[in-house]
Formats: C-alpha cells, structure tokens, sequence
C-alpha cells in the first residue's frame, strides 16, 4: 500500500526557468539511471527475496525513490514553466515541445523513452542486490556529470540532496548483500539461488 | 498575508527535517535493526514529526489523508509542492 504526502523529500524553488537544463536534468526522470527505473527495479524486485530483513531495504528505498521521481518532476516542470515560443525554438528544447509541450513525460536526455529494459528483476537476490549496488553508482555519477552543467544554486541544491542519496542507498545495499551471504555457505555463495533451490 | 507563508514555510521546513531524520535512520535500521542508538533516533524524530505534522495541519491544511480532518476538503485548494514558493 502507498500514501501520498503533499510535499516533497526535498524543497524544490526554481526561480529561473531554462529549457536547456530542464533536457539534461530530465533523464533523471525516465533515463537509463533514473529514478523511475530504480524505483521499479527495487519494488519489483522484492517479491523474489527470501529474507524480510532485504525486502525492507527494497521497499524503503524503492519508495524513496518514487519521491525522488517527484523532486526531479519537480525540477524539469518549474525549468520549463511559462516558457514562451521564442526561448523554446533557442534553447533548442523545440523537438520535446512538439511532442508533449511543457508536460514532464519519462524520457533520457537523448530522447530515448524510458523502457523497462534499462533494469532487470532476476529473481536471485545475489546477483539483484549487486545490480542494484551498480545502479546507485550508475545514478550518482550521472548527478555528478549533471552538476558540472550547473551555476544556479536554485537547481545545484536538489540535485546534491539526490546524489548524496545514492551513496547512501549504495551503502545500505552493501550491507544488505552482507546480509544475505551470512545467511549462505560461505564456502560458496553461489552453489543455489536462495529463492529458486530453497523452497520454503 | 505574507507573514503567514513564512510561518507556513518554516512549519514545512520542520516537517521535511524531521521527516528526513526519519526517513534516512529507517534505512539504517533496515540493515541494523537491534541498534539502540539508532532506535532512540528513531522514536525521537518519529515523534517530532508527528507532531509538527499535526501542528501544520491545524492551522495550514492536510498533508496526507491520516492528518486529514475531514471537515473541509482542502486537500483540492492547497498547493501542489512541486508549484514551487511551497
């Protein structure tokens, strides 16, 4: 079950609209390390944990990330507010307009749309839990390459909220793969799929 | 008028603060749950953000259908957070 509260993780207050920005910030939106994406990996991929203490990990994070999902909404929405013709035929933001005007629809800064071929749910909590390691990296850097485009405070402070997140998140995955491997052979990790071979 | 947003603003910020406390030691709990430390920092900003929660929700609307009262639907005329200014 999901509640909804009215405000964000994170205060988002743009006063500066710029299209520009808006196209490159917007890939955290629906890009291959985006948000979307990494919300519906750790949510999909909790029913296949066999262990409850790693499904709350997947749960917490993915729910963040479906608040996260709504600050960088936040961001490319207030980026792209009240912009007239003229600054969208300049800022070369023309080609998204066409298609969806000012809306925030989920799509990489190249213009690939999201696709749910960018995460895997492979029903084996090991090779799960390292994918997801990579992703916080993956999304981390992104905000990295995504900070070194930016001068206004208004946009560099969300954004260094988000990517302090991801090294957080990396964090608690590490430890839950700890987790898991305490609770296996350590003479081999990988002799079964704890949730495919031991049934329960 | 102004001076109430600031007030407003500033309930808000409380809000996301002790939220954020919350939100980040239930992650830690998640992969440390039998920490005493972090289960005192727990109920201590659980409690915090309860109650500022209800302190907002007197005065400036709900921000969620378990702080809301029902008497007034305001949930339909209060802002939306990403309208920015929130």
């Amino acid at each position: 079950m999901f509640q909804y509260e009215k405000r964000l993780q994170f205060p988002v207050n743009i006063k500066k609209p710029d299209a520009k920005v808006a196209q490159m910030i917007m890939s955290q939106y629906g890009g291959p390390d985006g948000e979307i994406g990494a919300s519906l990996r750790y949510l999909s991929q909790r029913f296949a944990s066999p262990y409850r203490q790693v499904s709350a990990v997947l749960t917490d994070i993915g729910t963040e990330e479906l608040a996260h999902l709504e600050m960088v909404g936040s961001i490319v929405h207030q980026l792209t507010h009240n912009l007239t013709p003229e600054q969208i035929k300049a800022s070369g933001f023309a080609d998204y307009y066409i298609d969806h005007t000012t809306g925030v629809w989920p799509q990489a800064a190249g213009g690939v749309p999201f696709t749910a071929t960018e995460f895997q749910s492979k029903g084996d909590i090991i090779t799960d839990l390292h994918e997801d390691m990579a992703a916080e990296q993956k999304a981390r850097t992104t905000y990295d390459n995504i900070l070194r485009m930016l001068d206004d405070p208004d946009i560099i402070a969300p954004i260094k909220f988000l990517r302090e997140r991801e090294i957080v998140h990396f964090q608690r995955f590490g430890e839950a793969l700890r987790y898991v491997q305490d609770q296996l052979d350590c003479r081999n990790f990988y002799s079964m799929n704890p949730a495919f071979d031991k049934r329960r | 008028m102004g001076e109430q947003r600031d007030e407003r603003k500033l309930l808000l910020q409380q809000i996301d603060q002790y939220s954020f406390a919350v939100d980040d030691v239930k992650l830690f709990l998640d992969t440390h749950p039998h920490d005493e430390e972090a289960l005192a920092y727990f109920r201590r900003y659980s409690a915090l953000r309860k109650k500022a929660l209800q302190a907002y929700t007197q005065r400036y609307g709900a921000l969620s259908m378990d702080t809301a009262k029902g008497d007034r639907w305001d949930w339909v005329d209060t802002p939306w957070p990403w309208e920015g200014a929130y």
